[in-house]
């Protein structure tokens, strides 16, 4: 039994069949055009979508539970964050103070109204709201596409740290091939919906 | 004691007026008057049919034909529930979800409050049976038609949002929740404005029709309050399932939203 995130013979429209394991405290990454089915892998694998094929957390396939029970444990940060709220503090139910630090936000951030906020600010917010579940793995679609380098770097940092401190499994999707590099323990470049890992 | 019988004469000189409109629709190009005019016929035309359908039964009042007529009522009542929707369930989800719940909520209504409450002998005398299953399944349909209409066209609108706490970990009954509760409230306005009004603005139908038959005022009232009630449960528990019905069937059982279930248009 494999711990972390284990995927077989994953298959959904042009994507697949492909199989990868991402270990605990491991950061996967992976880049490729758009088309080439990154968010649809992400989203087979949080089982939003229909799909062939077995993903596995811990050695327990998505199947064995509920599927709301799978979705917070393997988190997926969609591109483009969605509020419902009027406020951010809405979409919070008690998040740990140190997570907004290292974030670069104040605890009054709560009290902030979504319309205000930026594009990056909501994605830095989205990736705590998520966060509150304590997933055992993240996928992120590229988690830091709107934001400036200061804020970049603050999210690379936070995630290294997640992986070291709370052993979590990720999978990375970015456009940007330096950034794929960067952070990833390994790297695949992802094709017409093959994967293939770069050296 | 009984109404004033109308002559021919009567309703083709109240058929005046609807030409009038038609003809002063047409002159200053309100575009309405085709319309119009086909609805004022079949109006005539629809309600003549019933009223032979109905004097054949009230001479023939046996429980297979009442059974019949309602059955038929229920159908047609399904079907224009489906029409009203601007995106429906395909497949036979789009006429089940409501006619289903429709059945349910009025005829058990209606069997109850004939049973139980008014008592005529037999339970299912057609007199009473049919206008009381016509009044429930008109207004039931009302209600299912717009809470429906409203769910799933809030869940085509919001569709990203519902699966971003899909993404969160909410069970699909949560992540829905915000829009069921709103498509439940929108079925429901037509019946409490109706409830909050009788009397004051308006004279509900059924009344008012007691009272030209010379009915006492206070019997006649007596009954509208009576339908009043059985209308808002009615309505109440028939969108309560149809809306739930419709809710469960826009996910899967793993809790996908799966807006491909329903059609446009």
């Amino acid at each position: 039994m494999a711990p972390g995130l284990t995927i077989k013979q994953l298959r959904r429209l042009h994507v697949g069949p492909l199989d990868l394991e991402v270990a605990p405290g491991e950061c996967v990454t992976l880049a490729g055009p758009s088309g080439s089915g990154k968010t649809l892998l992400l989203r087979a694998i949080a089982d939003l979508d229909e799909h062939e094929g077995e993903v596995l957390l811990d050695g327990v396939p998505s199947g064995a539970m509920r599927a709301h029970e799978w979705r917070a444990k393997v988190g997926l940060l969609a591109a483009e964050s969605q509020w419902w709220g009027e406020r951010i503090g809405d979409h919070f139910a008690g998040l740990d103070e140190g997570l907004l630090e290292r974030l670069g936000f104040g605890a009054e951030v709560m009290g902030w109204e979504v319309a205000r906020c930026s594009t990056g600010e909501r994605q830095r917010l989205a990736l705590l709201r998520l966060l509150q579940n304590r997933p055992r793995a993240l996928l992120l679609d590229e988690p830091t596409a709107s934001l400036d380098g200061e804020n970049v770097a603050r999210v690379e940092r936070l995630i290294e740290e997640l992986r070291r401190e709370a052993g979590l499994a990720v999978l990375w999707v970015s456009h940007d091939p330096a950034q794929a590099q960067r952070v990833a323990t390994r790297y695949f470049r992802i094709d017409v919906g093959r994967l293939q890992e770069v050296a | 004691m009984g109404a004033i019988s109308l002559s021919s004469l009567d309703l083709a000189l109240a058929s005046t007026m609807v030409l009038l409109l038609a003809w002063i629709s047409r002159r200053m190009q309100f575009g309405i008057e085709n319309r119009l005019l086909v609805s004022a016929l079949r109006t005539t035309v629809q309600l003549t049919l019933i009223g032979f359908v109905l004097k054949v039964l009230f001479d023939n009042a046996t429980l297979y034909w009442v059974a019949l007529l309602a059955v038929l009522m229920l159908l047609i009542a399904g079907r224009e529930v489906m029409a009203r929707q601007e995106r429906r369930f395909l497949g036979w989800w789009g006429y089940g979800v409501g006619t289903l719940s429709m059945f349910i909520s009025s005829f058990a209504v209606t069997v109850l409050a004939l049973s139980v409450l008014i008592q005529p002998e037999p339970w299912y005398l057609p007199q009473y049976a049919i206008p009381l299953l016509g009044m429930l399944l008109g207004n039931t349909m009302n209600g299912i038609a717009l809470g429906l209409d409203r769910l799933t066209s809030s869940a085509w609108q919001q569709r990203q949002q519902i699966e971003a706490r899909l993404m969160l970990g909410y069970p699909a009954a949560r992540a829905i929740e915000d829009i069921r509760r709103d498509s439940m409230r929108v079925g429901l306005v037509p019946i409490v404005n109706a409830m909050a009004a009788a009397g004051v603005i308006s004279l509900p139908g059924m009344m008012t029709g007691q009272i030209l038959a010379g009915a006492p005022p206070l019997e006649a009232v007596k009954y509208q309050i009576l339908i009043m009630f059985l209308i808002a449960a009615g309505t109440g528990f028939g969108t309560l399932g149809a809306v739930w019905l419709g809710a469960r069937r826009l996910f899967d059982e793993r809790e996908r939203l799966r807006l491909e279930r329903l059609g446009s248009g």
